[in-house]
C-alpha cells in the first residue's frame, strides 16, 4: 500500500507532499504518546495521531517517520507544516478518528508490522 | 581525549514547544558528520526523550555532547527537582507527570526505559531540591 492508496482509504486532505505519495508504507502506529511511538515505530513508518503540537513533527523528525496523518480533523498550525516541508515528510489529515481510521486502513491490508 | 567534538546548548526552563530544538540539531549534525544512521537514531531518540524530561518534569538545564571516534556522551543536568527514587522512575509506565502534560502528548512513563534501551550506558545522579545529572554514552 503506498501513501496514496491510504490517503483515498481514509479520504485523507493532503497538508504536505503532494509530490511524495507514491511511497510504499511500511508499518502503521497510532498514538497519542509520543514516548510509545519512540519506543514502538521503526523508520519510514506513518504515525497515526489524534495530538497536534510541535512535539508530534520533533517526534516524527527523531524516528525519521514517513508520513504523519492526523485524525478527527485536527487542523496542524502553519509552523508545523513548515517543519514537515522542511524534513521532506508527508502530512496529511483526516475526519475519522482513531478507530475508524486504523479499522479502514487494517481492513485494507495494511496490517503488517503495524502496531 | 584531544579530537573530541564538544557541543553545549542550554535547555530552556518552561518552553514546552521548543522541547527537542536541541535534539534535533545534534541529530542533523551527527547525520552531517556521516555517524551511521542506526547511532544517530539511537542518540537522537535517548536524547529527545531526556530534553523533554528535563522541561517537564526540571526547570530546563544544560546539554553537552562529546563525540569521538569511539563513542557519543550525552551529559544532561538539569536544576530540577531530584528524582527521589531511580528505580521506580526507571519502571515503564512510571510517570509523575500531570493531566496537562499527557494532554501534551508526554507521561506515558516510557521515556526513561526507552533512554536505556537506546544506549550503551546510562548514569544517573540526582539530589533531592538541587537537579539530576543524566550521563549515557552510544557507542560507535
Ligand atoms: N530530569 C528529571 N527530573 C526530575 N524527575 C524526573 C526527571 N526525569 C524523569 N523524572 C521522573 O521520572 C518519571 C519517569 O520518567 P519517564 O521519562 O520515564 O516518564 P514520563 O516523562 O513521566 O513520561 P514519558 O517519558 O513517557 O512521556 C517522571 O514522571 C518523573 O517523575
Ligand atoms: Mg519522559
Amino acid at each position: 500500500m503506498t501513501l496514496r492508496d491510504a490517503a483515498k482509504i481514509i479520504e485523507a486532505e493532503i497538508l504536505v507532499g503532494e509530490d511524495l505519495l507514491d511511497q510504499e508504507i511500511g508499518s502503521i502506529c497510532g498514538s497519542d504518546m509520543m514516548s510509545e511511538v519512540l519506543a514502538f515505530t521503526n523508520e519510514h513508518s506513518v504515525l497515526l495521531t489524534g495530538l497536534c503540537n510541535t512535539q508530534v513533527m520533533r517526534t516524527a523528525d527523531m524516528l525519521d517517520l514517513e508520513c504523519l496523518i492526523f485524525i478527527r480533523g485536527k487542523q496542524p498550525t502553519p509552523e508545523m507544516l513548515q517543519m514537515a516541508e522542511d524534513d521532506g515528510r508527508v502530512v496529511m489529515k483526516t475526519r475519522f478518528g482513531m478507530f475508524s481510521t486504523c479499522g479502514k486502513l487494517y481492513q485494507a491490508g495494511a496490517g503488517s508490522g503495524c502496531m | 581525549m584531544e579530537d573530541a567534538i564538544v557541543l553545549k546548548y542550554q535547555v530552556i526552563d518552561g518552553e514546552f514547544q521548543r522541547a527537542g530544538e536541541v535534539s534535533s540539531d545534534v541529530k542533523h549534525k551527527l547525520k552531517q558528520m556521516g555517524v551511521p544512521a542506526n547511532i544517530v537514531r539511537k542518540v537522537a531518540i535517548a536524547m529527545y526523550e531526556g530534553e523533554v524530561n528535563m522541561v517537564i518534569h526540571a526547570n530546563g538545564g544544560e546539554i553537552t555532547v562529546e563525540i569521538t571516534p569511539e563513542q557519543i556522551k550525552m551529559i544532561l543536568a538539569d536544576v530540577g527537582p531530584g528524582i527521589p527514587d531511580v528505580e521506580k522512575a526507571m519502571t515503564a509506565g512510571f510517570s509523575t507527570a500531570s493531566d496537562a502534560t499527557r494532554n501534551l502528548g508526554f507521561g506515558a512513563g516510557m521515556g526513561l526505559p526507552n533512554m536505556k534501551k537506546n544506549t550503551d550506558s546510562l548514569d544517573i545522579e540526582t539530589l533531592l531540591g538541587e537537579g539530576t545529572t543524566i550521563t549515557m554514552i552510544v557507542k560507535l
